[in-house]
């Protein structure tokens, strides 16, 4: 008796800390994908809620990648690539034609794999966005976004005595929290991060990690993960892909104990993957 | 058993060594690296045999000799019937190179009125004294009646004679030079009269008959106004189509085709260009034959396959994650091309411009199908005036008989590879400089 309500307490604080009832942010409805005549995503259905993080998961080739790109339409840029389906975000169609890509990607940000830092400036890096989206009328308000972006992305202290160093010329740590920066700096609502550790070493993993956590205060993220711990560390929600399937979804705690489905349980024991 | 354990047993250094061909390999490497070095020796040697030949041969041009002579411009000969304040043309037509004679028989000491020895100093000076001398009339017609020393070029044999190019051993009547006037130059030559100066002339006079008075001075022009002429044509057209078809353009089939055919174009022997300009430019749209405008249009349809190449292939080298970053922040497909993508392109894209333009400064073939390989004495004021460039001024004086012309192309070879040179060493520099890691 003890260890049930134990149990049904510590699933209520958990309940309460994972906020299921958050609105719906974006949403994927029967969502397919192909490459040519290859396809990729076999309708998934997937909401992502706010101020969540949402980790997708799965071994490589399993389409959590994919599925994430269709969530600010940078599939658009391969021309072999066709989505299908419905995406929404706050309810509206971001596939629809009266979608400005453009808007959508200033709405949805994205941090990528490599760290991908423009050969400028660390100013002129995060004060691209807002400049091309107008969002400082004069430099002073754009030097505020920059400042505190650069803040936000927990990089201030380091760079602020060589915001006119080359980006480039950071650690690989760094730099990625400078692209985390610049992404933050266009005041996006969602921000999509595509194996944002996969090449920094354990420290600067641990440094952004941090930082996801704090952003998800503002922010909805979306992360794709290799790393099974950070998925555990970071996220309230998990997504299981599987061979362009969505295998199941739920809150992160009970993926990592109590999964549905045995491939979840195999992959997160590292049976496969 | 023992036995048998004792064999299974044996220590590792008394297991005979497997023959895995380690000799025959370094071998083979060895022979492979003796070939390179060969092959790169040989190809040294003939670039050395070419230099050296060109430049000895050629480094004379530069240098020309001169009779330093006080002229007295004489009335009585420039205009003797004292016509000049109404006739404009007498200044023009008066006979100055009987100046230049006289001011020579009295620096020699001969007697005018002995007409055997005057005869003989026929071909000591140049008749492009008749220029010189007109020019300084021209300029400042109160000369007349006055004396100056004025610098008369010595004619080409003297010259040739001078820089001791003319074998004095041979007899007398099979050379250019008579005893007498290598005995007057020896003479001029004690005295310091006769000496070698820069040739100044080799980079300003035109076209002429006479290898003393002519130069690349039309021919740099010339290819001066196609360099301009091929740059702002092809640099921009160049670019634009790259960027097009490496950026927005959807590949398919068309698009395809007409890489192939840019790839097919760059291989396209340029003489088929020539023909091409005289067919299109010259008889369908009437522009002026020997024009450098021509020229320009006809090196800009060969430059362009090339600007093309090097632009998408630098274009193509600026890594996708910039692409992704500028597209994921928003940026339109527009504004991440010229933001991003050109400004790290555009060492590539010079570097292959420059080449391309090198190329063109130093084709000839389709120039000599557009009526450039023509005696252009005058500069030409506009490109649109005919005009040559200085391959094919080389290619006209390789043509030429005489011993000095042979000398002037050496020379104007070694003027054109020190261009191309240049061109070479900027693009390299250029590359060095902006050339990116990421």
């Amino acid at each position: 008796m003890n260890i049930m309500t134990e149990k049904s307490l510590e699933d209520a604080v958990n309940a309460e800390m994972n906020r299921p009832n958050e609105p719906i942010k974006m949403r994927g409805d029967q969502v397919t994908v192909h490459y040519g005549d290859k396809q990729a995503l076999f309708g998934v259905n997937l909401d992502v809620r706010q101020n969540q993080v949402t980790a997708l998961i799965g071994p490589s080739g399993c389409g959590k990648s994919t599925f994430l790109r269709c969530l600010n339409r940078m599939n658009d840029t391969i021309d072999s690539a066709r989505v299908g389906g419905k995406i929404t975000l706050d309810s509206e169609d971001i596939y629809d034609p009266k979608i400005d890509v453009v808007e959508l990607r200033a709405r949805v940000g994205m941090v990528f794999q490599k760290p991908n830092p423009f050969p400028k400036s660390i100013y002129e890096n995060v004060a691209y966005g807002p400049r091309i989206h107008g969002l400082a009328k004069n430099k002073a308000e754009l030097d505020e976004i920059v400042e505190k972006s650069l803040q936000k992305a927990a990089l201030w202290n380091e760079a602020k005595d060589r915001l006119n160093e080359p980006g480039t010329g950071l650690s690989g740590g760094q730099q990625q929290r400078l692209c985390i920066a610049r992404a933050i700096a266009v005041a996006p609502e969602v921000i999509l991060m595509d194996e944002p550790c996969s090449a920094l070493d354990p420290i600067a993993t641990a440094k952004v990690e941090e930082l996801i956590d704090e952003l998800r205060e503002n922010y909805t993220i979306v992360i794709v993960t290799h790393s099974m711990q950070q998925a555990a560390r970071v996220s309230q929600r998990t997504a299981m892909f599987h061979l362009g399937y969505l295998v199941e979804e739920g809150p992160t705690d009970k993926m990592f104990t109590n999964p549905d489905d045995k491939r979840t349980q195999d992959y997160i024991t590292g049976r496969f993957g | 058993m023992t036995d048998i354990s004792l064999d299974t047993l044996a220590s590792p250094a008394a297991r005979p060594r497997r023959d895995i061909g380690l000799k025959r390999r370094y071998a083979a490497e060895r022979r492979f690296r003796l070939y390179g070095v060969l092959a790169i020796a040989v190809g040294l040697a003939f670039l050395a045999v070419m230099l050296t030949t060109i430049v000895s041969k050629g480094y004379t041009a530069f240098w020309q000799t001169t009779v330093t002579l006080a002229v007295h411009f004489d009335e009585k000969i420039i205009d003797p019937e004292n016509k000049r304040a109404t006739d404009p043309n007498v200044l023009i037509t008066a006979n100055y190179p009987k100046l230049a004679e006289a001011a020579l028989i009295e620096k020699l000491g001969i007697d005018p009125s002995d007409r055997a020895t005057v005869r003989k100093l026929k071909g000591f000076l140049s008749d492009g004294s008749r220029v010189q001398l007109r020019a300084i009339v021209a300029a400042d017609p109160s000369v007349i009646g006055t004396t100056r020393n004025v610098d008369i070029l010595a004619a080409a044999n003297l010259d040739s004679a001078y820089k001791g190019q003319i074998d004095l051993n041979v007899p007398e009547s099979r050379r250019k030079v008579s005893d007498q006037q290598v005995e007057w130059m020896n003479k001029l030559k004690a005295e310091g009269v006769m000496a070698e100066h820069f040739n100044t002339g080799l980079f300003s006079y035109g076209a002429s008959s006479r290898p003393e008075t002519s130069g690349v001075g039309v021919a740099l022009i010339g290819s001066f106004y196609m360099m301009v002429i091929v740059l702002l044509l092809a640099l921009p057209i160049g670019v634009a189509a790259s960027i097009y078809l490496e950026e927005f353009a959807k590949k398919s089939r068309f698009t395809d085709l007409i890489e192939v055919n840019i790839n097919n174009l760059a291989a396209v022997p340029s003489i088929v260009f020539g023909l091409l300009g005289l067919a299109v430019f010259i008889n369908f749209l009437g522009l002026p034959r020997s024009a450098s405008f021509v020229g320009g249009l006809v090196l800009t349809l060969m430059t362009l396959p090339t600007i093309i190449i090097a632009t998408r292939a630098a274009l193509a080298a600026v890594p996708p994650s910039i692409r992704s970053a500028a597209l994921g922040l928003g940026a339109s497909k527009m504004q991440m091309v010229f933001q991003h993508i050109l400004p790290l392109a555009a060492p590539g894209i010079l570097t292959g411009t420059i080449i391309g333009l090198a190329r063109a400064l130093g084709e000839t073939a389709p120039l000599l199908l557009i009526g450039m390989v023509a005696f252009v004495a005058d500069y030409p004021k506009t490109p649109f005036d005919p005009a040559t460039a200085l391959p094919v001024q080389i290619y006209m004086w390789a043509n030429e008989a005489e011993r000095a012309f042979v000398e002037r192309m050496s020379g104007a070879i070694i003027i054109l590879l020190i261009f191309l040179m240049a061109m070479n060493i900027v693009a390299i520099v250029l590359r060095r400089r902006f050339e990116r890691r990421w």
